[in-house]
């Protein structure tokens, strides 16, 4: 691989090392600072959820979902309003708020993949729709979380806002860092060493396995440098984790939708499906694929996540009211295109929108630790989203695929 | 007057990786038909972007003198002002829009405020009788066939006072009766002195028409054939085009028919999507054993490609109703996955339309009709995917230099066989192959055809739909002749000729 076909496949992995770099310099270092870092996750762990499922629906066919932050906070209200009002197991309620969103998705998905309504209005319509039932919910208040009998809502908030916690490992060892005594969690650590590991270790089994069958095999070099840099970065991010109060319980919650999300994608007849229809609609119909029922899963999925999501923000924030939620679908949309996605659908990968995510994120997060105020971020994100859609249609075309 | 109206050059262009035009040469005299042939990715379509602009001047080298000066033209605007106008083989008109306002589109007639719309329909209803279109200038594309599009294009061309008329496979979607009457026009228009160029497959319109031939051969002018008294050979033509001689142009195969009755539809009437009194196939009976190739002629809108999209799965149509027996068995195929199913498979005509996702690698969409064959649980295993994908790019010679390219930057030709393997791996019985051969050239014709002997060799039954009643006599052991949505005609191969197929389509007109 030459340099110019390197750049062309990790343009979007580049932007982000150089934006990550100038908001480490621009904040005096105060981007990496383990609480920071830590934060960089907690606060965007709703747009890493919400852009897997916004990613399902613009493979379609650059269809958008723009109900989710109603969603969101439809979910949320009806997560709090239960805990605060009646004394039901918190595992209830997330169950019920769960089996809510979809139910939610299977509406949208019935009318956009089988009576054909377009989803652009299908979803303007939801969003208008959940955002009222959600305010009606709440009664125009701001709800916290809690119990009936007034404590916080303690394992709901465990489920979804604590930090791992291994006894006798994580309270052992205190060291000097970042110009103060830490207490070092070191099960954060140790996870992320039992990560690199594995990761390596997959990789020697896959090649082994493709060699005795003479499969064609990528570069060792280019595939062990790719392994060791993504090992490097595991290793000093769950250095900082430990460093700051240890693996936020959220952080898993992300990590699963993301891993379910790329392995549907990238490795399933099921997810071939909705690439298939976002490419050519009508020859993966004639190809005996069921393409409404891809419609009908890539809303239902979309609205399952954006409930999970209305949890988390829920659990994260401490409390739910009208606005909760509000331009969230925005975010996921913006993190997909950023990502790579195409606008016109049938192409993107859930690794590149995680990218696109935490791009956002990292310029949401440096912005304000410089202190600059919101209206900023404001612009800021929106030239960094024109500027990747225009790289990715001009650069298609140059390739002779957009029209 | 010089003696050439336009004289290319040594026009060399390259892309990326390969030299598309190496040096060509084409010289054209003032009011000539001037044909230009070659197989597909000779270079013809590229030298005519090169002609008219839409690769600008200094991306290529060479010179183009027309009309005695020497021509650098950066748009396809420069072009036009000289009066030389590209028609190209996909139409550009605007289906929402109406014949006048098409033939005018980024050339309105402007009056004091906004367009002059009286203007523009006179006008269009004068350049629409110069090529003999008899519709209202007022009456949307969408509602006028593709034939009627075809004059609208050269209609459109003759508003901007054409000198130089560019076709690019004007005829590949028409069927015998519209490309008679669009080549007839042309030699009107050469009466008139107009000078055009024509790029087509079809040799023997091009032995009709043109009065000079230039073949082109993997980027370089091979020859320039004179063909003044329009008689020449085709198998001349071909030697040039491909190099050899093509001793026959149909492979020759057993003929081993069993008495086996693959698939058999009887009754089957099915009624237009939208207008739902329609009837678009109506009460057609036919069968086809196992090692037999059935073809079906008949003009454009016939029905063919509707009855044959809804048996399979009924992807076309409402109120379809008849039987469908596949190997003697009753079956109903309500989804295009119970027709896959029960071995059937549809080759569509429409393959950028209908068949492939251009997007996608050659791999993906050779598994694409049934990618659980490379599935375990539900897991894609890229590996069998890809093995799949090699078998059989070997087995149809598909020249491509990996089959993790995407199937868009293919040429026509190749494009078909991926299309065509896509539907072998579903591994059918029964093969429906519609316009298995439009738009490529006669060497990825030939192929086509041996993988269909090979086919019906193995004991499947094929149906192929076709245009070019010359493919269906030579490769087909019995045809079947529709018009307006009825059966008309059944006659074996052996006994067939043009006139015969052509006079049963004309006898049920006048009924």
């Amino acid at each position: 691989m030459n340099v110019k076909s390197f750049i062309k496949k990790y343009t979007m992995v580049i932007a982000l090392v150089v934006v990550f770099i100038f908001f480490s310099w621009w904040t005096d270092q105060k981007l990496l600072l383990a609480q920071n870092l830590s934060n960089l996750l907690i606060q965007n762990a709703y747009v890493l959820v919400l852009a897997c499922g916004m990613l399902m629906c613009i493979l379609t066919g650059g269809n958008i979902d723009l109900s989710v932050g109603s969603t969101v906070c439809l979910i949320g209200a009806v997560a709090a309003q239960m805990l605060s009002k009646n004394n039901i197991d918190p595992i209830f309620v997330i169950l019920l708020c769960l089996l809510i969103s979809v139910v939610i998705g299977m509406w949208q998905g019935f009318w956009i993949g089988y009576v054909h309504i377009p989803p652009f209005i299908c979803t303007l319509a939801g969003m208008f729709l959940f955002r009222g039932i959600g305010r009606k919910i709440l009664d125009s208040k701001t709800i916290p979380i809690q119990q009936a009998d007034g404590t916080t809502g303690k394992k709901f908030l465990d489920i979804f806002s604590s930090y791992i916690d291994v006894p006798g490992l994580d309270h052992s060892w205190t060291i000097q860092a970042e110009g103060r005594n830490v207490e070092v969690k070191l099960s954060a650590f140790i996870a992320g060493i039992v990560i690199a590991v594995a990761l390596i270790a997959i990789t020697v089994i896959n090649r082994a396995k493709k060699a005795k069958k003479g499969y064609k095999q990528e570069s060792a070099v280019a595939q062990f440098g790719k392994i060791l840099v993504i090992d490097a970065l595991i290793l000093a991010y769950t250095w900082k984790l430990s460093l700051h109060k240890g693996i936020p319980v959220m952080a898993i919650w992300v990590l699963a939708v993301v891993l379910i999300y790329a392995f549907i994608t990238s490795k399933t007849a099921f997810g071939r499906y909705f690439y298939a229809v976002g490419g050519n609609e009508k020859a993966t119909k004639l190809s005996g694929i069921n393409t409404k029922m891809v419609y009908f899963m890539a809303y239902t999925s979309m609205s399952l996540l954006a409930g999970l999501s209305g949890l988390l923000v829920a659990a994260r924030v401490g409390s739910v009211n009208g606005d909760t939620g509000n331009s969230f679908e925005m975010d996921a949309i913006g993190s997909c295109f950023i990502g790579g996605a195409s606008a016109y659908g049938g192409s993107g990968t859930v690794g590149g929108v995680m990218v696109g995510a935490i791009l956002l994120g990292v310029i949401n997060q440096g912005m304000s630790i410089k202190g600059l105020d919101n209206n900023w971020q404001y612009v800021v994100k929106g030239g960094v989203l024109l500027v990747a859609v225009i790289f990715d249609v001009v650069s298609n075309k140059k390739t002779g695929k957009a029209g | 007057m010089a003696e050439f109206i336009l004289e290319m050059k040594k026009i060399t262009k390259e892309f990326p990786g390969v030299k598309a035009l190496d040096n060509v040469n084409l010289q054209v005299r003032p009011g000539e038909i001037h044909a230009l042939v070659g197989e597909n990715g000779a270079g013809k379509s590229t030298l005519m972007n090169v002609l008219s602009g839409t690769y600008p001047y200094g991306t290529y080298t060479g010179d183009i003198v027309y009309n005695g000066e020497t021509c650098q033209f950066k748009t396809l605007h420069d072009s036009e002002e000289k009066g030389i106008v590209i028609i190209h083989q996909e139409l550009a008109l605007i289906p929402e829009l109406s014949i006048g306002e098409n033939m005018f589109l980024g050339n309105e007639r402007k009056g004091l405020f906004g367009i002059d719309w009286d203007k523009t329909y006179h006008e269009a209803g004068e350049h629409m009788r110069q090529v003999g279109l008899k519709e209202e200038a007022t009456t949307l594309i969408k509602d006028i066939g593709t034939g009627k599009q075809q004059l609208v294009e050269i209609a459109k061309a003759l508003s901007k006072n054409v000198k130089l008329l560019i076709l690019d496979e004007p005829t590949s979607s028409l069927n015998e009766e519209d490309s008679k009457m669009l080549l007839d026009l042309l030699l009107g228009f050469k009466k008139e002195g107009m000078t055009s160029i024509i790029i087509s497959h079809k040799l023997n319109e091009i032995s009709y028409v043109a009065d000079k031939i230039t073949v082109l051969r993997d980027g370089s002018t091979i020859e320039t054939i004179d063909n003044t008294d329009h008689n020449i050979d085709e198998a001349r033509i071909i030697r040039g085009m491909v190099g050899r001689e093509l001793s026959d142009r149909y492979p020759s195969r057993e003929h081993n028919i069993s008495d086996k009755v693959g698939l058999e539809v009887s009754g089957w009437t099915v009624h237009h999507p939208i207008y739902t009194e329609k009837k678009v196939v109506d009460n057609v009976s036919f069968n086809v054993h196992r090692g037999e190739i059935v073809g079906f002629s008949g003009l454009q809108g016939a029905g063919r490609t509707e009855l044959a999209m809804s048996i399979f799965g009924r992807s076309y149509g409402t109120n379809v109703s008849g039987k469908i027996k596949i190997d003697g068995k009753e079956t109903e195929l309500k989804s295009v996955r119970a027709a896959i199913e029960a071995g059937l498979a549809y080759v569509t005509e429409d393959r950028k339309g209908n068949g492939l996702i251009l997007s996608e690698s050659i791999a993906k969409n050779t598994t694409m009709a049934r990618l659980e064959k490379v599935c375990g649980k539900g897991i894609i295993n890229f590996d069998k995917e890809n093995a799949v994908a090699e078998e059989y790019k070997e087995k149809l010679k598909t020249k491509t230099p990996s089959v993790q390219q995407a199937v868009g930057n293919l040429s026509g030709g190749n494009q078909q066989k991926v299309l065509l393997a896509k539907w072998m791996y579903a591994d059918p019985e029964v093969l429906i192959l519609d316009e298995p051969t439009r738009g490529i050239d006669v060497g990825a014709k030939y192929e086509i055809y041996c993988i269909m002997n090979d086919l019906v060799s193995q004991g499947k039954s094929v149906v192929m739909i076709s245009s070019e009643m010359p493919e269906l006599l030579g490769m087909c052991d019995r045809i079947y002749v529709m018009n307006e949505g009825k059966m008309v005609a059944e006659m074996p191969a052996a006994e067939a000729t043009q006139e015969k197929i052509m006079s049963a389509i004309l006898q049920s007109d006048k009924n």
